[in-house]
């Protein structure tokens, strides 16, 4: 359940984010979660829900953008999308790479903002 | 109703607990400290495998200390505290991982100048311990020969962080008719190139193996270290 402390986290940059800007309500939030993540979706969405209560974000709908993992094959030189998380393989020429260029994210995107009626 | 604004906000979820680690590694490795986190599963022997290495430094006279967290209870800080070395137990209270600011809140008062080596042994998880640096310099992936050749493969997430990784329990593969070239396989597809020791606290098998990687890092560290400064 780790994905309570991160829907906190969330909450609070995102109410930071919107005290700067003036206040007002968050229709939704995008995240871009890497598939290295650990991050499991369904779990994340009932957490961030509660932790929602009583803020800006209460709400809110969630948007998460799932990133793939990218490699770096030396042989190929190039990036790669990796088709299996159990094999770090380029898949096209077979080597074996731990150069991770992308599937680590666990980022905030961007913020819908409701204007506070005024 | 007007359109709703976009705040393009492009910020890690996990920002401050990145820069709290960023800072607190950078404390370390001035004052010459290799700090290393343990992650397995639980059972895995973190704790057994942790107080060996702490007893055979005690031994030597290094100066070396712990901090283990736990969901409850403080028994593995007493298991640890055994090796003579001073040890911390940190109860997360249901939490299934440690984050930076509950490392740091547990060293205060630890004259940390004077350490060679501080260990965090992470809660038993191989899921939620992944996201959290701790401001660690190696991060110890355990696997004990009881768990299965595959567990690198069903959780690649965690292993892909580590540094390092350590077979445990040895002295028990026959009895489990653990496959090590097959684990040995699975860890290096998830995180190639990754060095991986094989060791029994038991019988001390690969412990010295273990003590001299340490000791390298170590080395590695204060060279880097008096490089910058």
């Amino acid at each position: 359940m780790h994905e309570l402390s991160l829907a906190a986290n969330v909450v609070e940059i995102v109410s930071e984010h919107v005290r700067q800007a003036g206040g007002g309500r968050v229709a939704a939030v995008t995240l871009r979660l890497g598939q290295l993540s650990c991050v499991h979706k369904d779990t994340f969405e009932y957490s961030f829900a509660f932790v929602c209560a009583g803020t800006p974000l209460a709400g809110a709908e969630l948007r998460i953008v799932i990133v793939p993992v990218v490699i770096f094959c030396p042989t190929c030189a190039k990036e790669v999308e990796l088709p299996s998380l159990q094999r770090f393989v380029c898949p096209v020429c077979g080597t074996r790479t731990a150069d991770i260029r992308q599937g680590r994210e666990l980022e905030i995107e961007s913020v819908e903002l409701l204007e506070p009626s005024s | 109703m007007t359109a709703p604004r976009i705040l393009e906000v492009r910020t890690r979820i996990l920002k401050a607990n990145d820069e709290l680690a960023r800072s607190m590694r950078r404390e370390f490795e001035r004052l010459g400290v290799l700090v290393v986190n343990l992650v397995s599963s639980p059972g895995t022997g973190k704790t057994t495998f942790l107080q060996h290495t702490l007893a055979r430094f005690v031994q030597q006279g290094v100066p070396v200390a712990a901090v283990v967290g736990d969901l409850e209870t403080d028994n593995d800080a007493r298991r640890l505290a055994a090796s003579g070395a001073p040890v911390r137990q940190i109860m997360t209270h249901g939490m299934c991982h440690l984050e930076a600011d509950m490392v740091q809140q547990h060293l205060s008062g630890w004259d940390l100048a004077s350490l060679h080596y501080l260990f965090i042994e992470n809660v038993g998880n191989l899921v939620c311990p992944t996201s959290w640096d701790l401001g660690e310099s190696v991060r110890l992936a355990l696997l004990s020969v009881t768990e299965g050749e595959d567990k690198p493969l069903k959780y690649p997430g965690l292993f892909n962080t580590a540094d390092l990784a350590a077979l445990t329990k040895l002295d028990l593969a026959e009895a489990c008719e653990f496959n090590r070239e097959l684990a040995r396989d699975n860890i290096d597809a998830v995180r190639p190139g990754m060095r991986i020791i094989e060791t029994s606290a038991k019988t001390g098998a690969g412990m010295e193996e273990w003590m001299a990687v340490l000791v390298e890092r170590r080395q590695a560290l204060l060279a880097s270290a008096g490089a910058r400064s």
